[in-house]
């Protein structure tokens, strides 16, 4: 298990590869990664806030819950915080499992976990001021599901 | 204790942490404490239906005791991913 809460940014392709060689148990890799979206156009950046210390604790408290659920060999969450530009990559989870069942819903419970359960804030910038993104209820609902 | 505010309650209350000492043994008696102090307080606290707790870093409930705490957190529900 590796957990990275990071303010620069992470090169995806060297950690999908570093996470995915040289396993021989794990037939199933899955990862997923976040990307700073624009919907509306108008975004300038988006910061994160998050409680340095609680962040740490509370990813592997969720990791370890997924490797403990499923039959995970590893798993991987880089999330970062700070000021992140529109197309930016904020996060990624990667899982290893035997069969990709188990790894596609690890990395699943993973991200809804780190949706409302792990201490992070974010807030959009635009040209007409700066706003907390608010929570969504359906992320609240998704955990019910587990 | 420590007592540490994120986001817009940090924005509200204009300060990210400070040195609470008071005799409180819940998380709601130091809430009332703080509500007390001053309005910038009392609106932060308003409503306590947007807002989470955190006692030594752990999600907690608002009745979660305090004896033996070494810091508080307060903040709206979490945003990330």
């Amino acid at each position: 298990m590796r957990i990275a809460v990071q303010e620069g940014p992470f090169d995806l392709g060297a950690e999908a590869d570093a996470f995915a060689r040289g396993r021989c148990v794990s037939g199933a890799i899955v990862t997923f990664t976040g990307v700073v979206r624009d919907v509306a156009g108008g975004l300038k950046a988006m910061e994160i806030e998050h409680y340095p210390g609680m962040t740490e604790t509370a990813l592997t408290e969720i990791a370890t819950e997924a490797e403990r659920r499923w039959a995970l060999e590893d798993c991987l969450i880089i999330h970062r915080h700070g000021t992140l530009a529109p197309g930016e990559m904020i996060m990624m989870v990667a899982t290893a499992a035997l069969h990709r069942k188990d790894a596609f819903e690890a990395a699943e419970y993973l991200m809804d976990y780190l949706k409302s359960r792990a201490p992070f804030w974010k807030r959009e910038i635009t040209g007409d001021g700066a706003e907390w993104v608010a929570s969504r209820d359906e992320d609240e609902a998704a955990l019910t599901r587990w | 204790m420590d007592v540490l505010y994120f986001a817009w309650v940090r924005e509200r209350i204009g300060l990210p942490r400070e040195k609470v000492d008071a005799d409180v043994a819940t998380v709601m008696d130091l809430v009332e404490v703080l509500r007390a102090r001053e309005d910038r307080y009392d609106a932060a606290f308003s409503d306590l239906s947007a807002l989470r707790v955190a006692v030594d870093q752990q999600l907690a409930d608002f009745d979660a005791p305090l004896a033996g705490v070494r810091e508080v957190a307060f903040f709206p529900p979490m945003t990330g991913g």
